[in-house]
């Protein structure tokens, strides 16, 4: 990929840039369908229960039952709707959460667009998810939904100024936004990874983004309690897979981000570990923060909305302009 | 160095992102029954005939918290370029830096007195 990036752009490198980019589209949905299956499991075992084991060996076709069942299930669209919006809605959620994986580094070799405006691109795109959210709620015409939306982008952009802050202090200590070079600046040992000199930019970016996914114990939006569902109570069928699969989507990218902004990408914990190949430290990592999301998921109950708002603006929001200063202290003594 | 390829990929990644829900949404009209009535049809609200207006008024705080986004976020633009630059930059910068977000902050601790930030303040 590297060298292919470097040549001039030809027909043949251009149909396999067009490949690459299907092969992760066809691996992100198998992502998610094995993510669905995977959290359902791991949450079943937690509140000592099966989960699902009925539909295909050990249930592991449940996802794509379910996929198969939304696909041929009837789409209503409510009379009151805003029909053109309510259509656009569901795309325009999802768009953005596949652009930003355009921008991740797996290997050194293995990657796909090595932007040098990295994690710019990525909040960016991740933004204007908001926006899908807003119109899906809008566009329903309906109490509900409408609530939902408006809590679920009230809380988007309070945890996107903490989420965005927060990694202010790794660009620093790298110099660059460049991903794969952030990730080459944590090379040797695990003392080198950022989440130890950024501790609290760490802790701050995985709250912050654990509410940017709408995650548990984050996830208001769609509070069944209270709201029914949230901005997508009106939507049936597969315009309502969109949404799920949107969120998804944004699981594996904030799995694989964290990945490469603190916890050093491919790189091994020790240097004698190197001989083994860094796709496995990427995937191990990766693995692991999915599974802390299901974790915290079955472990943490949901925060009210005062409380939620409190914490984004009065604690994430000075902790992260504090770690901006720490860090510059940091480097003036220590590295520079 | 053909720095432009990284965004033919990013154009590529968008189409097939544009590609997906167009597709299956497609295949989905033709695979899923349409048989409209007027009951299902109509907006849901826990089964209760809905009443009044979908489009409620909601609470005036959400838009106090978009204001406060729109400040933030401008720091965080100005926040970026002077984090990748700031080894070059040196302890000038830094002094600066602080200077300005002092002032941001300033901004939120009046935010805060004036219970923007609470969200039961009334």
């Amino acid at each position: 990929m590297t060298d292919l990036l470097l040549e001039d752009l030809t027909w043949r490198s251009f149909s396999l840039f067009l490949l690459a980019g299907v092969l992760m589209l066809v691996l992100i949905l198998g992502f998610v369908t094995y993510a669905i299956y995977f959290e359902r499991k791991v949450i079943g075992w937690m509140q000592m229960r099966i989960g699902p084991n009925r539909t295909g060996p050990l249930g592991l076709l449940q996802s794509v039952a379910d996929v198969t069942k939304l696909l041929i299930k009837e789409d209503t669209i409510p009379k009151k709707a805003e029909r053109t919006l309510f259509i656009l809605a569901p795309v325009i959620t999802f768009i953005p959460s596949f652009m930003v994986l355009a921008t991740i580094p797996y290997t050194p070799s293995l990657h796909f667009a090595d932007l040098d405006v990295g994690i710019l691109y990525y909040v960016a795109l991740s933004g204007v998810s908001t926006i899908g959210i807003v119109l899906g709620g809008w566009a329903s015409n309906n109490k509900y939904a409408l609530l939902g939306g408006m809590r679920s982008a009230a809380q988007m952009i309070s945890y996107e100024i903490p989420f965005v802050i927060s990694v202010v202090g790794v660009i620093m200590l790298s110099g660059s936004m460049q991903l794969s070079t952030i990730v080459e600046n944590q090379g040797g040992g695990f003392w080198h990874w950022n989440f130890l000199p950024q501790i609290i930019g760490f802790v701050v970016f995985v709250i912050a983004g654990v509410s940017e996914l709408n995650r548990t114990p984050f996830d208001l939006p769609e509070a069944e309690s209270e709201l029914v569902a949230g901005y997508h109570v009106e939507y049936s069928g597969f315009r309502f897979a969109f949404f799920m699969l949107a969120e998804y989507v944004y699981v594996f990218a904030i799995a694989a981000l964290t990945t490469v902004l603190f916890l050093g990408g491919w790189h091994a914990p020790f240097p004698f570990l190197d001989f083994i190949p860094g796709i496995i430290w990427f995937l191990l990592k990766f693995a692991f923060n999915v599974f802390f999301l299901f974790w915290i998921r079955a472990t943490l109950p949901r925060v009210r909305v005062d409380q939620l708002m409190g914490l984004g603006w009065k604690v994430l929001l000075p902790l992260s302009l504090l770690n901006i200063f720490i860090t510059a202290v940091y480097y003036e003594l220590f590295i520079r | 160095m053909m720095y432009t390829n990284n965004y033919v990929i990013v154009a590529i990644f968008a189409a097939l992102a544009v590609f997906l829900p167009v597709a299956a949404l497609t295949v989905g009209k033709l695979l899923r029954p349409s048989r409209p009535l007027e009951e299902k049809l109509t907006t849901y609200e826990s089964g209760n005939e809905p009443v009044g207006e979908g489009q409620v008024r909601f609470n005036i705080r959400y838009y106090l918290f978009a204001l406060m986004f729109v400040v933030f976020d401008v720091e965080t633009v100005f926040l970026y370029p002077w984090a990748v630059a700031y080894n070059q930059l040196g302890l000038f910068a830094l002094v600066e830096m602080c200077i300005f977000v002092s002032l941001l902050i300033v901004g939120l601790l009046y935010a805060w007195k004036k219970k923007v930030l609470q969200w039961t303040s009334v």
